[in-house]
């Protein structure tokens, strides 16, 4: 049984974030890994681009199937995770440690509307 | 579990890449059930076979398989099939899934309007089919039959009881692996998935699914119809004259398809491997001068080789060696280039 970290929120999109003051982490979820299967690419944005909530702002790609990325929140984005493109296969193993993406938020009211650990459990239940 | 032709069928059980890696370094068990069988029998078995199919059936001996395509008037595919040699006149052919309708249909219209003595049978539902493949198959499937697998060659089959069940044994498979498949009564099926699974466990073997069956058999190049190929692309357009009896009297497309190699195709298959990081799929377009020129048949990243290949169909002055090929990935455009096929061929193996 997975478990999910009571610190994160999450997306109906199997996307999680943690927000840490003016900083939102975000990766996917357990179970987006394990609906993708192996992970082989990764395709991220720039730093600086300006991202609504609901944006593709990139693609994750197993054998199986490409899937986008959607901005949880809206926000600038503040780094990727370089290392997490050259082995993508990371996020099969650890998916709540391997961050894509962090924002900056731009609309504080958005994270109010997000899952909680146990409304994401039950979604994916 | 996914549909496919009608059966509930896993994609995967540990996952695509872990399922390959098996298979290339111990074994996997398959089941391919799905797989359609239709015996011809009769003293014009022979005759409908060579007919109906493009490569010589008269050189097989009784207890031999070929690879084969059941042919259209053009020359294209109405299927690929293996043809067994069960008895002097009596063949099986193993037909894929979703066209066992067709392909039956076909046979029988072809059987009437030749008036020979021919019986057509749809035998599908008399024979699950499961596939042990792997380095490991021959020693584990040892340890449950008393058949002599070393003497049963690649392309050959024997039958016999495996588990205590009566079966047929042909070491053929759609991995490029060593390996056997295991054809037997549908009732009896999963007494021997297990005891197949069990007999392996200390081997390593594991179940897998139609997922890595397919980064399999296209790491072997091994064609997949209906995808690579179909009923509007001729044998040769497939890369695949090596299937094709052309000393054989003649036969359904024969005469389009000599026309094909004296003149040559105007569009093949090419094998390709991927330069930039990307995955190219089904569907992508080959583009030249912004146009499409082509398109992939079959593209994944295959586990063990760790590269992103495929298929595609692209005009033949495009399928050579080394030729450059631009594939709109999702309206980016990566960088392929046309390699030598298989994209893998397991280590020892001499035959083609």
């Amino acid at each position: 049984m997975t478990s999910y970290p009571e610190d994160f929120k999450y997306t109906k999109d199997h996307e999680w974030i943690r927000f840490d003051g003016g900083e939102a982490t975000v990766g996917i979820t357990d179970f987006a890994q394990r609906q993708l299967g192996d992970i082989v690419f990764l395709e991220l944005p720039e730093v600086g681009r300006r991202l609504a909530q609901g944006d593709v702002f990139g693609q994750i790609e197993s054998v199986k199937a490409v899937s986008e990325l959607f901005a949880p929140v809206s926000g600038e984005v503040l780094a990727t995770n370089a290392a997490l493109v050259s082995h993508p296969e990371a996020i099969n193993k650890t998916p709540h440690e391997s961050w894509i993406l962090k924002l900056r938020p731009t609309a504080a009211r958005e994270a109010a509307a997000l899952l909680d650990a146990a409304g994401y459990a039950a979604l994916v239940k | 579990m996914v549909e496919f032709g009608g059966w509930d069928m896993p994609v995967e059980y540990s996952g695509i890449s872990d399922e390959h890696l098996v298979v290339r370094s111990r074994a996997g068990l398959f089941d391919v059930s799905h797989m359609g069988e239709i015996e011809i029998a009769g003293g014009d078995a022979l005759g409908l076979v060579q007919w109906l199919t493009s490569n010589d059936a008269s050189r097989l001996a009784v207890g031999q398989i070929q690879y084969s395509a059941l042919t259209t008037p053009a020359g294209t595919f109405v299927d690929d099939v293996l043809v067994y040699r069960l008895g002097d006149d009596h063949y099986l052919l193993v037909v894929n899934a979703g066209s066992i309708e067709k392909d039956y249909a076909w046979i029988r219209q072809h059987a009437e309007k030749r008036g020979g003595d021919a019986a057509v049978v749809n035998t599908s539902t008399r024979y699950a089919l499961v596939a042990l493949q792997g380095p490991a198959a021959q020693a584990v499937l040892q340890t449950l039959t008393d058949i002599d697998l070393a003497g049963v060659k690649y392309y050959r089959f024997a039958s016999g009881e495996v588990a205590g069940v009566r079966t047929t044994v042909s070491r053929t498979g759609y991995t490029g692996e060593d390996g056997f498949e295991v054809f037997a009564p549908p009732g009896q099926a999963e007494r021997l998935w297990k005891a197949l699974l069990d007999a392996g466990r200390g081997a390593g073997v594991q179940p897998c699914g139609l997922g890595a069956r397919d980064t399999l058999r296209l790491e072997a190049a091994m064609r997949l119809c209906g995808s690579d190929m179909d009923e509007s692309t001729t044998v040769l357009e497939a890369g695949l004259g090596w299937i094709v009896g052309w000393k054989k009297d003649g036969f359904l497309g024969a005469a389009r398809l000599r026309e094909q190699r004296e003149r040559g195709v105007d569009r093949k298959l090419a094998p390709f491997e991927v330069k930039d990081r990307a995955i190219a799929r089904r569907g992508h377009g080959v583009m030249l001068d912004g146009r499409p020129v082509g398109v992939v048949t079959s593209g994944t990243q295959t586990p063990f080789l760790k590269k992103a290949i495929g298929f595609a169909r692209v005009p033949a002055g495009m399928a050579v060696l080394g030729q450059a090929l631009m594939i709109d990935v999702r309206g980016r455009l990566v960088t392929a280039e046309v390699v030598p096929e298989p994209f893998y061929k397991r280590p020892g193996r001499t035959q083609a």
